[in-house]
């Protein structure tokens, strides 16, 4: 098997972002509409249609190619601003749409033949045979994987399928397998699926008592901190819950993916794409996790030890997994 | 018409004698129409539950009841894609698709699509139908509004849970395992300690969710009691009942009631109350907010 230098995948929430994860060296950027129809529907983020066409100038004079998520899933009776995001993304010539909802694939590939579908984290594909039913039914091209599989799998997989992959290899880490969590909607009514949102910080209090920081979601205290800790976003996962008597991180702790380390092995494993998380951070996070992960991919490339790179000044609760990626976190 | 029952696969680590005793009560005595049979939290469990299905699928099958072979609802491993494509391939019995993977295989042939597969909107329930799929149970987290609509679409034969701790979320992780400091791998089964799921509390010491092995569910039962009426006007045709570690006679016999129009949804929910063993009733998903939450007669009973 040749192995081709990885494609770097890089979050752009705003178009400052943009332009600092071109300039940083990504191969490609990935965006949504500033509305429901992707998983990072968050005030002040996101692109209107201007926006989007002037990021695109800006990519593609540099050489980066810009990959547009619609990655939520169309509410029943509404399709409209799902399909209107795919018909813009292709009238205004988006590499392409990374898309999850079966139906919204299938509007796609007979509406825009043309218009190059990757499948998105929260189509859940984690196996051969799903990823070939969304190649062979809507012409999928790439597939993103969800982060439940080991490198040895990821491996075994690119064996079996005709399209590329693309994993995450920094960032925030959902610990559930993408697109099948409801564990948001449960406490606040506002789920990744359906509205784009994750532990919204509109549901988020965070409440003094003496000298402890409460932090809660909905109705729920999700963490609580004394002086010494550093308060966290209550994501719900990354939360603080008693089980058998135990009180521990029982999902996953406060902490950050980061395989930059394990490139050679996403090399050798057929991955073609790697994705930064964190559409969500600003313009110094993506700078920074750029720069570092294209000096890296250019390093594995050319056969030179990745070495060490620190990147815990960026990291969640400054601590980093391998995740899934290895066998033994689950 | 009034709505059938149908029963869905237990998730919990039950042993294989309950398991199997449980089906044998069920195929007795209660008033369900559909059951659904299978492992679809844990592969690993799976080997326990082989040897009863036959005759579990038997003695349901001779109460009239219409079996319905459920699917791992993720799939990661070789051996797991083959386990359930074995599943697929045979042709005794209809299969419920947990997972894109089981409706790729089923492709051409009428199958039923379960509630784990994200169906979200009349695009996806119209590929289904056109992909084979006769019913389609639907993601507990649909609000009544788009419930509504997918049933006025009127492809599939569509249910929804009324009954039973919400599904939530599936990982690659074990959470069981991991409250031991265990690894997945040398889990010693202790999810088998928790029949109807380990409670998650807060720091607070409040219930929240409930662990079983790699799947989080509600901690509260959800309970559409009160919306059984409404779900029948919209054209559901098929209400499920998640199988809990209580009396699911019982349960079925107060479903079944509802549906007749036999009985009324607060006399409904107080004997369910007293089946339940105060774990709390939600219904808020069905309503448009956060899951937990109760509306409606459900409220009076906290």
């Amino acid at each position: 098997m040749t192995t081709q230098k990885l494609e770097l995948v890089c979050p752009a929430g705003t178009p400052a972002a943009l332009r600092a994860a071109v300039d940083s060296g990504a191969d490609a950027v990935y965006l949504g509409f500033r509305d429901e129809t992707n998983a990072r529907n968050f005030p002040g983020l996101n692109f209107n249609r201007e926006e989007l066409a002037d990021g695109l100038r800006y990519a593609h004079q540099k050489g980066a190619k810009v990959l547009l998520a619609i990655n939520s899933f169309p509410e029943a009776g509404n399709p409209g601003p799902w399909t209107k995001a795919v018909d813009d993304a292709a009238r205004l010539g988006v590499d392409a749409v990374i898309l999850a909802d079966v139906g919204l694939c299938d509007y796609a590939a007979r509406t825009h033949p043309d218009l190059r579908r990757h499948l998105s984290v929260q189509a859940s594909a984690s196996n051969p045979e799903a990823i070939n039913f969304y190649a062979r039914e809507f012409g999928v091209r790439r597939v993103v994987l969800p982060r439940v599989l080991t490198v040895a799998e990821i491996a075994d997989l690119n064996k079996s399928i005709p399209v590329e992959t693309e994993v995450f290899v920094f960032g925030g880490l959902c610990v559930m397998a993408e697109g099948r969590c409801a564990l948001s909607s449960y406490a606040t009514g506002k789920s990744p699926n359906m509205t784009g949102v994750c532990s919204p910080a509109s549901h988020v209090r965070y409440v003094e008592e003496g000298d402890r920081l409460t932090s809660r979601l909905g109705e729920f205290t999700i963490n609580r901190f004394d002086s010494s800790e550093n308060a966290g976003y209550p994501t719900l996962c990354k939360g603080r819950f008693v089980a058998a008597g135990k009180t521990s991180y029982l999902f996953e702790d406060p902490t950050s993916l980061n395989v930059i380390d394990m490139l050679p092995d996403l090399m050798a494993a057929g991955v073609t794409a790697l994705k930064i998380e964190g559409r969500q951070r600003g313009r110094a996070y993506v700078a920074q996790a750029v720069a570092a992960f294209r000096e890296a991919v250019d390093r594995a490339a050319a056969g030179i030890p990745v070495g060490r790179v620190d990147l815990t000044s960026i990291t969640e609760g400054r601590r980093q997994t391998a995740g899934s990626y290895e066998k033994a976190w689950r | 018409m009034a709505a059938r029952l149908t029963l869905g696969p237990v998730f919990y680590n039950w042993a294989p004698e309950r398991w199997r005793d449980f089906y044998f009560r069920i195929a007795d005595e209660a008033p369900v129409d559909v059951v659904c049979v299978g492992e679809v939290v844990c592969s690993k469990r799976q080997p326990f539950l082989d040897p009863m299905l036959p005759e579990v699928i038997e003695r349901l099958q001779a109460a009239g009841k219409e079996v319905v072979l459920a699917t791992l609802a993720l799939i990661m491993t070789r051996r797991e894609e083959e386990g359930v494509r074995e599943v697929c391939r045979q042709t005794d019995l209809p299969v419920e698709a947990n997972d894109f993977a089981a409706v790729s295989m089923l492709a051409g042939r009428p199958h039923v699509v379960g509630p784990l597969v994200n169906v979200y909107n009349e695009g996806t329930l119209g590929y289904l139908a056109r992909n084979g799929a006769t019913r389609v149970s639907l993601p507990g987290e649909l609000p009544a509004r788009s419930v509504g609509r997918l049933a006025a679409a009127g492809l599939v034969d569509l249910e929804v849970q009324v009954f039973g701790r919400m599904p939530l979320a599936i990982s690659a992780r074990c959470y069981h395992a991991r409250s031991r400091n265990l690894h997945k791998d040398s889990c010693q089964y202790v999810c088998a300690d928790d029949p109807d799921g380990m409670d998650l509390d807060t720091l607070d010491g409040e219930p929240f969710l409930s662990v079983n092995g790699t799947q989080t569910l509600s901690y509260t039962y959800v309970n559409l009691a009160a919306e059984v009426a409404e779900l029948q006007e919209m054209g559901i045709t098929h209400l499920r009942l998640a199988p809990q570690d209580v009396d699911m006679v019982g349960v079925a016999r107060c479903f079944r009631e509802l549906a007749d129009g036999a009985r009324e949804a607060g006399q409904a929910i107080a004997r369910l109350d007293a089946l339940c063993d105060g774990i709390p009733f939600s219904n808020g998903y069905f309503h448009g907010i956060e899951g937990v939450g109760a509306k409606g007669p459900l409220e009076v009973v906290e």
